[in-house]
């Protein structure tokens, strides 16, 4: 029971790091549209920012502070390259982020080389029930939960907010008003740089980071955004909860080596499901 | 109030309006019929600074709202909230003046504006219009899909605020008995080029415009 629960946890811990990766996602494609493939790479730059940064001897908190504004610059860049110029389709602004994701792995790599990198988190753990989980796996819940409740207040209750969300709810309509669509395109990208900075730093601690860890990261951020349509925040974080406790849950009982498999058969089972649905949501919306 | 002085607007190698010359008085209302095609929603969307001129001039006088063909809400967004943004240039976030313009929208408040009927849409797009607090109303299609007696009870409202408010009207319709019984000027722009315009009673007596745009002659 007790290795139940502590498999429970962990996977908690697992899904909230998903989450924070999939919010990213979907705030910069319910802003702009765009299917955003460079997103596991903010987490890379800020994992790899916050190694660095600590082993040049910046305390914590700041080192964390700094890698995750390094992300949002980063998120900021790559929507300068994807929607910065107005007209683009959110098609071709989709296929600029993979090449974004590409030639990061470059920057990577003469920056930080290619070897993993780790950096320390949140020493010792805390018993629960019986279950023991590393308090950095604590953080990571915590600071998912903060930030979900901070992003449905942000998107559901403020001005701003709203404006974001009638930039993809209609664009055009969002012009006629005087919302200049670019620029919301760009603080989207920002935001979303700034969630996967965060989620890279909170990760960095629990796996080693290296240039091409985004794949990982992104495979499971997407199976859980596409759990939410891409749209729906709330949907996205049960969606990465049960995808985290699926994989954790896998690995303890001795399928360690089919987590990513997990994450992938899920994704294909819901875009099966979302596809057949459809038809019936693009009527509604017409 | 608006002054648009030999406007040419090209997509592409495709010329859609070809020196397009229109003047709206301020506090005058005046309607701009033309079929389908015609550039006007083209103009509408030059007049709210959407689409860039490729020569010629637009100038307007103070503050210019669009209610857009098709009505163009935020479906997912409440009542209020479609409203609230409305105001995003004049920073009037409070809906309350509309309200009492349009009681009804005080009712639909909380409704998400995608699943209203398509009167109640457009009363939300006018609403939303008059949050930025404008000088002059550029109205594309008002009764475009709507039932004859929720187009009357609009164009009432349209007509009372040109009355108290002085409220400046450019009228884009297809449907030339309500232009005409609204504006007492009208321009007709067929393929990108005003061919015709003047005082309404004046083109509803000409004979093509009638046959046109009436299906015959007014009797």
């Amino acid at each position: 029971m007790s290795a139940f629960l502590t498999y429970l946890l962990n996977g908690l811990a697992v899904g909230s790091a998903i989450a924070l990766i999939a919010s990213g996602l979907v705030v910069i494609h319910r802003v702009t549209g765009v299917v955003n493939f460079a997103q596991g790479t903010f987490a890379v730059v800020a994992g790899l920012c916050t190694s660095s940064l600590l082993g040049l001897g910046v305390p914590h908190g700041v080192s964390e502070v700094a890698a995750v504004l390094a992300a949002a610059l980063a998120g900021l860049l790559t929507g300068l390259a994807a929607v910065g110029r107005p007209g683009t389709s959110p098609l071709s602004s989709l296929i600029v982020t993979l090449g974004v994701g590409v030639l990061a792995y470059a920057v990577e790599i003469v920056l930080w080389g290619d070897q993993p990198r780790s950096a320390p988190g949140l020493a010792g753990s805390v018993t629960l029930a019986g279950a023991r989980i590393q308090t950095q796996h604590l953080l990571v819940i915590g600071v998912a939960a903060a930030a979900f409740a901070l992003l449905a207040l942000f998107f559901g209750r403020t001005y701003l907010g709203k404006a974001l969300t009638a930039c993809a709810s209609n664009p055009y309509a969002a012009r006629v008003v005087g919302i200049d669509v670019r620029r919301m395109g760009l603080l989207a990208f920002a935001l979303g740089g700034l969630l996967g900075g965060i989620a890279g730093v909170l990760v960095t601690p629990l796996r080693p980071i290296s240039f091409d860890t985004d794949v990982t990261l992104i495979v499971n951020g997407f199976a859980a955004a596409v759990f939410g349509a891409l749209t729906r925040p709330v949907v996205t974080l049960a969606g990465a909860l049960l995808l985290g406790v699926a994989e954790t849950m896998a690995a303890g009982y001795g399928y360690g080596a089919h987590q990513l498999e997990v994450a992938l058969g899920l994704m294909l089972v819901v875009m099966i499901v979302q596809a057949g649905r459809r038809p019936a949501i693009s009527q509604e919306s017409a | 109030m608006i002054d648009v002085q030999d406007l040419v607007v090209s997509y592409g190698t495709a010329t859609a309006l070809e020196h397009v010359t229109l003047t709206v008085g301020k506090g005058e209302m005046v309607a701009l019929l033309g079929p389908n095609g015609a550039g006007k929603s083209t103009l509408a969307n030059t007049l709210a600074g959407l689409i860039r001129p490729a020569s010629g001039t637009v100038r307007v006088g103070g503050r210019l709202a669009l209610i857009p063909e098709g009505r163009q809400l935020f479906p997912d967004l409440t009542v209020a909230d479609n409203l609230a943004l409305g105001g995003w240039r004049s920073g009037q976030r409070d809906p309350s003046p509309v309200y009492e313009l349009l009681p009804r929208l005080a009712e639909l408040a909380s409704r998400r504006a995608g699943v209203l009927s398509g009167g109640e849409q457009q009363m939300v797009a006018f609403g939303r219009a008059m949050m930025s607090r404008p000088d002059a109303l550029v109205v594309d299609e008002l009764s475009l899909g709507l039932a004859p007696a929720v187009t009357a009870d609009l164009a009432a409202h349209l007509a009372e605020l040109n009355r108290t408010q002085g409220l400046t009207v450019l009228l884009i319709e297809q449907n030339a008995r309500l232009a005409f019984e609204l504006c007492r000027r009208a321009y007709v722009l067929e393929s990108g080029r005003v061919v015709t315009g003047g005082d309404s009673a004046e083109l509803a007596g000409d004979p093509r415009v009638a046959s046109a745009y009436l299906g015959g002659a007014i009797t």
